[in-house]
Order: C-alpha cells, then structure tokens, then sequence
C-alpha cells in the first residue's frame, strides 16, 4: 500500500486539492482569519505524508504539476493588471510612494530587528528579501550570501502570514482604498498574498499583482544596500 | 478551440520569460519577465484581452494551489529552521504587518491628498 503511495502519480496532486477544498469549508463555517484555506490546506497536506510515510519528493512526483503552473499563472496576472491601467495612471504617484515606502520599511524593519537579536551577516543577508517573490528572493539572498534555503522558507511563511491576515490588516489599520489595499498586501507578501487580494476584488488583485513586480526589482537594488549594515 | 489558443499564447509567452530569465544577467525570474511581457503584448494590441481571458482568469483563480507543494516542503527544511526559529518567526510577523501598515497608509494618504486637490481646483 505505502509502496503505491509513494510511487503515485495522483496522490499529491489529489491530497493538495481536497485539503485546500476542506480549508474552504471550514473557512466558511468559522468565518476564521486563521481558518484560511492555504494554511489549512498545507498543514493537512503535511500531515497526510507524515500519517501514509510519504516522502516528500514522492508526494512532490505528483505535486509539481501544480507548482509547473506558476510560472503561466504568474504571466496571467498581467491581464487584470491591463484592465486597471487606466486607474494606475491616474495613481501612479501613490502606488510607487506606497510600494517605495513599504520596500524600505521592509528593509529597515529587518535591520533593526536583526540587531536586537544580534543576528551574524549571513543570517541578516538570509532575511532583507523575505518581502519578495521566491524566484528573485532567493537570487538576492544568494548573492548577498545568504542561506537560499533558509531565505525560500522565510519568504514562504512570510506570503502565508499575508495572506491569512490581510483582510484583519487593512481593517484594523482603516486601509479602505482598494488601490491602497493591494498595494499593501502585494508589498508586503508578494505572490501569496496576492491570491488574497484577487479574491478580495479586481483592483486590489491588480494592484497587489504589480506590488509583486516593482516591489521585488527594488529590493534587488536596496537589499545589496542593506547588506553592508551589518558585517 | 478557444481554451487551446488561449492556453498556447500563456504557454509561449511563459517560454519567451523563460528565455529572457535565462539570457539576461539580472536577478529576476521567468514569471516577473513573462507578466511584463503579457502587459506589453496587450498594451500594444498584439491580441485582445478576451484573446487570454477565460484561461487566465482559470489559472489566478486556482493560484493558491500552486503554493501547496512548496510550502508543504517547509517539513524537510525544519532542521534548518529551528536553531533560528523565535527571531525568524517574530522578524517575519512583525515586519510582514508593518510593511503592509506603511504602504497601504502612505498609498491612501496620497490619493486623498490629490484628490483633496482636485476638487479644490474645482471649486475656484
């Protein structure tokens, strides 16, 4: 039985899609924040390998096609982004001080903390892109030095965290403009929180999806920038 | 026929991302060069939007999937991932709320500075 498991080409495909269905239910009767449909689904979907002694890259034989799709869908959020073109010239002033100040803040707000830990270099350098989207991150992180590894982990947790707790956010802080919205959350949890923002309406879905873009290509410049803070 | 077409001009602009990803010495990846691409191609009327719009709106909509396998892989990296667990965890918490707390605040302050304007404008 476990030997079938392990060799499927259907069963990780098929844990991830229930266990993300199952988080959509529960989100539904609890109303939860914390009941968000990604998280639910990833615990329950690490709990499944752990309970059939799945190993991860056996689940990951079915899993990548559902990763393989990121890329295009990537490439896809230029659509709605097209749709709201008209709206971004009219706001282009506060959509690059919106996603300019959240860079920096990002960037400093990983300085400050990391000397209140007394963090080393290379665990510093690890965390300056945790705010971007996992391809570039992880390049920036390797070439500050980083650990890559580390640095995916980080960025992951850090989408997550968006994403559950955007709409909590932009509540409790009174950010009501849906413009303002995506822009919050495609800055501060790139792709994953911009799953969140699609769901929450058109123009903060396209907002957040060109957070993603401008935001990642200025860490680029300001995190080799940062690094040199601490030694 | 139409989902076939739709889906052949995602995956071709996803394949010229990926041959820009890999021939420009810059730290962005395929997907960012793809997205910039599709916005370009429709800007300047290569294809219509309704040319890619179904299959697009199919694949942002199931996007949250995507993120399950990787993220389901945090569970081989616990090992590197607990000698540096509190500061991590607390660095990613509280700078993932701040950032979004400046730059949702400092978006909205400006659109209603200049909105502030305009209609004052209007009004002499």
């Amino acid at each position: 039985m476990n030997d079938f498991v392990n060799a499927s080409l259907f069963f990780g495909g098929a844990v991830s899609i229930l266990a993300y269905g199952l988080g959509v239910l529960l989100q539904k009767k609890t109303k939860l924040a914390v009941c968000n449909p990604l998280l639910i689904s990833i615990c329950i979907t690490i709990l499944a390998l752990a309970l059939t002694r799945t190993e991860y890259s056996c689940y990951m034989k079915s899993a990548q096609y559902l990763s393989y799709l990121l890329t295009p869908a990537t490439v896809c959020l230029a659509v709605p982004l097209y749709e709201q073109l008209s709206l971004l010239r009219d706001n282009w002033k506060a959509v690059l001080a919106g996603i300019l100040s959240g860079v920096l803040t990002s960037l400093s707000c990983v300085f400050v903390l990391a000397l209140v830990f007394k963090l080393s270099h290379k665990e510093y350098v690890t965390l300056l892109p945790k705010s971007i989207t996992t391809a570039i991150g992880i390049g920036v992180s390797e070439k500050l030095g980083g650990y890559m590894s580390l640095t995916a982990a980080v960025i992951i947790l850090t989408g997550i965290f968006g994403n559950v707790f955007a709409e909590s956010v932009c509540r409790i802080f009174h950010i009501t403009h849906p413009v303002a919205k995506g822009i919050a959350i495609g800055t501060a949890s790139h792709a994953v929180g911009t799953a969140k923002a699609m769901e929450m309406g058109e123009i903060e879905g396209a907002m957040s999806s060109l957070s993603i873009v401008v935001s990642g290509l200025i860490t680029v410049a300001g995190a080799s920038l940062f690094a040199q803070f601490i030694q | 026929m139409k989902y076939i077409k739709q889906f052949a001009i995602i995956l071709v602009i996803s394949f010229l991302g990926e041959a820009a990803g890999r021939f420009i010495p810059l730290p962005v990846p395929a997907s960012i060069y793809g997205l910039i691409f599709m916005l370009g191609a429709l800007r300047l009327g290569v294809f219509h939007c309704s040319a890619v719009k179904e299959t697009s709106t199919f694949l942002i909509e199931i996007m949250p999937l995507m993120f399950i396998p990787a993220a389901a892989g945090l569970l081989t990296m616990k090992n590197i991932i607990k000698p540096v667990l509190l500061p991590y965890a607390v660095i990613t918490a509280v700078s993932t709320v701040l950032v979004m707390v400046v730059a949702g605040r400092v978006t909205q302050a400006v659109i209603r500075r200049s909105q502030k304007r305009a209609e004052a404008e209007e009004h002499e």
